[in-house]
């Protein structure tokens, strides 16, 4: 056989890739490296060893989150002598009773918590403040009546913390976190493409590709959320794998505003399994309910009122999540209890008003 | 000592092109003018081509392409023909299978109706594959081992696609076209069926596979030993032992007790490829048609270990009234 033989010039090849190996070799320690994340992140075990029962937190960020959640202080109370609000101001119809002193200091505190810059007048007619003209003093009236509806009749999930305002307007008139139905997907064509509700990086679902309006289903309507059957062999669970990823959806949801993992209301084990779960899923499980409760009693009978700049791209209402009081924390201000210094905010004093589109 | 260490492939042997055995009737000729390329020839045999198509290579093909044209179209549409998008979101962007409503029915195009069209030309074109890869093994005089281990991998592609949405009833079962939301489909459909984890078949497929890639580093590493000795010529070694095959066995032998051989480590190799499959599509098919809870499935037995209960015990506040609905 007439073979030939191609043997590598080492020696040339050597002194020719040297410099470019050298920084071939530093571009992929760069890349390596690049998607580390600083300080190392400490974790936390929570549960029993070797069963991946741990929180995993970033000393950095956490400082950064903190810093996001510190409660405003309270203005003092001046007690509750004196005429009531009733009395001395026409047209208050939830917090009549209370007295001057605290009324004002309530729609003081009412200005720092949600319109700071834009003062009274976002919400009021400064010629007439007994008017209701402006339609966010309709809202923001529903909105006292929501919060005290939920520190009343929502302590499963918000314990003796309870929320004010500031819960969730952090200072803005409009909280960080709200959501509105999607947007209609757009089509050049009906007949194909479709996106079955998923498959984009939307940041809903912390950029996976899962569905992403898990809202609508189990915040706003019922759906069903579990999908686990309660038998080992199959005895007629009919949820699918399509109905698990729009509940992996709204769990993604959820570790995403609470910044937490998985495993701090599930054991991996079993997500299904109560008995092996940390405590803190039974007050999520309220959560969710509370969510969706709030949503079709308070948010939804609004729908009329706000303008429409003010609604989603299909019209529909604004409407709250997790996000929207949690903000990234574990507890919403990080468990503050800033509701203990305003207890008219804690239970509801008169049966609820009637809003338009109620 | 150290100059031989045989990682790279540092020499080439390059003899004239050639077009390979003559074939017998009925046969196409070979498709493509070969070359010598020295790239190439660092990975594998330095000459490329000539290719066989034939009849069955063109079919599937041809079935082939239409099926990937028809999920890049559906992507692309996804994204209103936005080409900068299709790039950016392309590793998200799928094809989904048809909402569980429809059931085994046919649904519209754009609720499921391409993807099963899509199945249909994906499917015709990997079985004309599968058909190549025999008839060829068949002409050149070889055993048909690769269309079998190929045959492994199309059991587990069909159990997913076509026999387990039929047994369940509902083509939404079925795994969607797309990087993330094939991903997606894998994690729903563990978390669906009580943590596959505790599916022995899945336990099984799992051994198979890093004991493949186990094996395969082993032997890979063996060979590459004993090169030095002529041990790469493999079925000369089989034929005829050399001092590398006895070298590679004694090695084995002292460190572990016991050695494959120079043709039995091959059916290693191609059993436990072909079981990883095999086994990993059992699983799958008795997944939700006969087993709806693994983890429930695996306390009955006995597989899932009783960890000690470290939280205030917990009741389903669904099943009581203390709060809400």
């Amino acid at each position: 056989m007439n073979m030939q033989i191609i043997h590598s010039t080492r020696i040339a090849l050597k002194s020719a890739s040297g410099r470019w190996g050298q920084v071939l070799g530093w571009v992929l320690a760069g890349l390596m490296v690049s998607g580390c994340e600083r300080p190392s992140p400490e974790s936390v075990q929570s549960g029993y060893r070797g069963t991946g029962m741990v929180q995993v937190y970033n000393a950095r960020l956490l400082e950064v989150k903190t810093e996001q959640n510190q409660p405003p202080v309270a203005i003092p109370s001046p007690g509750s002598d004196g005429p009531k609000a009733a009395q001395a101001y026409k047209n208050v119809k939830v917090l009549g009773h209370l007295s001057v002193g605290e009324f004002t200091r309530l729609m003081a505190s009412m200005t720092n918590w949600v319109a700071p810059n834009e003062g009274c007048a976002y919400c009021h007619n400064v010629a007439n403040f007994a008017e209701d003209s402006k339609y966010t003093k309709v809202v923001a009236r529903r909105m006292v009546e929501m919060t005290q509806h939920i520190n009343a009749d929502w302590q499963p999930h918000v314990a003796q913390t309870g929320v004010t305002c500031y819960t969730c307007h952090r200072g803005q008139p409009v909280p960080n976190a709200i959501w509105f139905k999607s947007d209609p997907q757009p089509q050049g064509a009906n007949f194909l493409g479709d996106k079955a509700g998923q498959n984009e990086p939307s940041p809903v679902v912390n950029l996976s590709s899962l569905p992403n309006d898990p809202f609508t289903p189990f915040l706003l309507e019922d759906q069903k959320i579990r999908v686990n059957g309660p038998t080992a062999l199959a005895s007629g669970n009919r949820q699918s794998i399509k109905q698990a990823e729009w509940t992996y959806g709204l769990m993604t949801h959820m570790s995403n505003s609470l910044g937490v993992n998985c495993t701090y209301c599930h054991n991996t084990q079993s997500f299904q399994n109560w008995t092996n779960s940390p405590p803190q899923r039974v007050t999520a499980w309220h959560g969710i309910r509370m969510a969706r409760d709030l949503n079709q009693t308070y948010m939804a009978s609004l729908t009329e009122v706000f303008p429409p700049h003010r609604k989603g791209p299909t019209g529909d209402v604004a409407k709250l999540n997790c996000a929207t009081c949690h903000q990234g924390a574990y507890k919403p201000l990080n468990g503050a209890a800033m509701a203990k210094d305003f207890p008219e905010l804690l239970k509801p004093a008169l049966a609820p008003t009637k809003v338009a589109g109620q | 000592m150290a100059d031989y260490q045989n990682l790279f492939t540092t020499v080439q042997a390059v003899g004239p092109v050639h077009q390979g055995v003559a074939l017998g009737h009925g046969n196409s000729p070979r498709t493509g003018q070969p070359l010598i390329n020295y790239w190439v020839g660092k990975l594998g045999n330095a000459q490329l081509g000539p290719i066989y198509l034939g009849g069955l290579g063109l079919a599937s093909l041809f079935f082939g392409l239409i099926a990937f044209t028809l999920i890049g179209m559906n992507m692309l549409a996804s994204v209103n023909y936005d080409p900068i998008q299709f790039v950016r979101q392309l590793f998200w962007l799928s094809l989904e299978p048809p909402p569980p409503s429809y059931g085994l029915s046919i649904p519209p195009l754009n609720q499921g109706g391409w993807f099963l069209i899509v199945g249909l030309f994906l499917t015709a074109s990997i079985f004309f594959w599968w058909a190549r890869t025999y008839r060829r093994a068949v002409q050149l005089g070889m055993g048909t081992h690769v269309a079998w281990a190929f045959a492994a991998a199309i059991w587990l592609y069909l159990v997913l696609g076509l026999f387990r949405p039929i047994l369940m009833g509902s083509w939404g079962e079925a795994v969607p076209y797309g990087i993330f939301p094939h991903l997606d489909w894998t994690a729903a459909f563990s978390l669906r069926y009580g943590n596959l984890f505790y599916n022995p078949f899945h336990a099984l497929s799992i051994v198979f596979l890093y004991g493949s890639a186990l094996l395969f580093a082993m032997h890979g590493a063996t060979i590459l030993a004993v090169t030095r000795f002529g041990g790469e010529r493999e079925i000369e070694q089989i034929t005829d032992r050399g001092t590398a095959s006895e070298r590679a066995a004694l090695f084995w032998r002292w460190t572990m007790g016991f050695n494959a051989t120079m043709e039995s480590i091959h059916r290693w190799a191609w059993w436990f490829a072909v079981l990883c499959p095999i086994t990993g599509g059992i699983g799958i098919l008795l997944t939700g048609t006969v087993v709806d809870n693994w983890y429930l499935w695996a306390i009955k037995h006995g597989v899932a270990p009783p960890y000690p209960e470290i939280f205030p015990a917990m009741v389903d506040p669904a099943l009581s009234s203390g709060g809400k609905p």
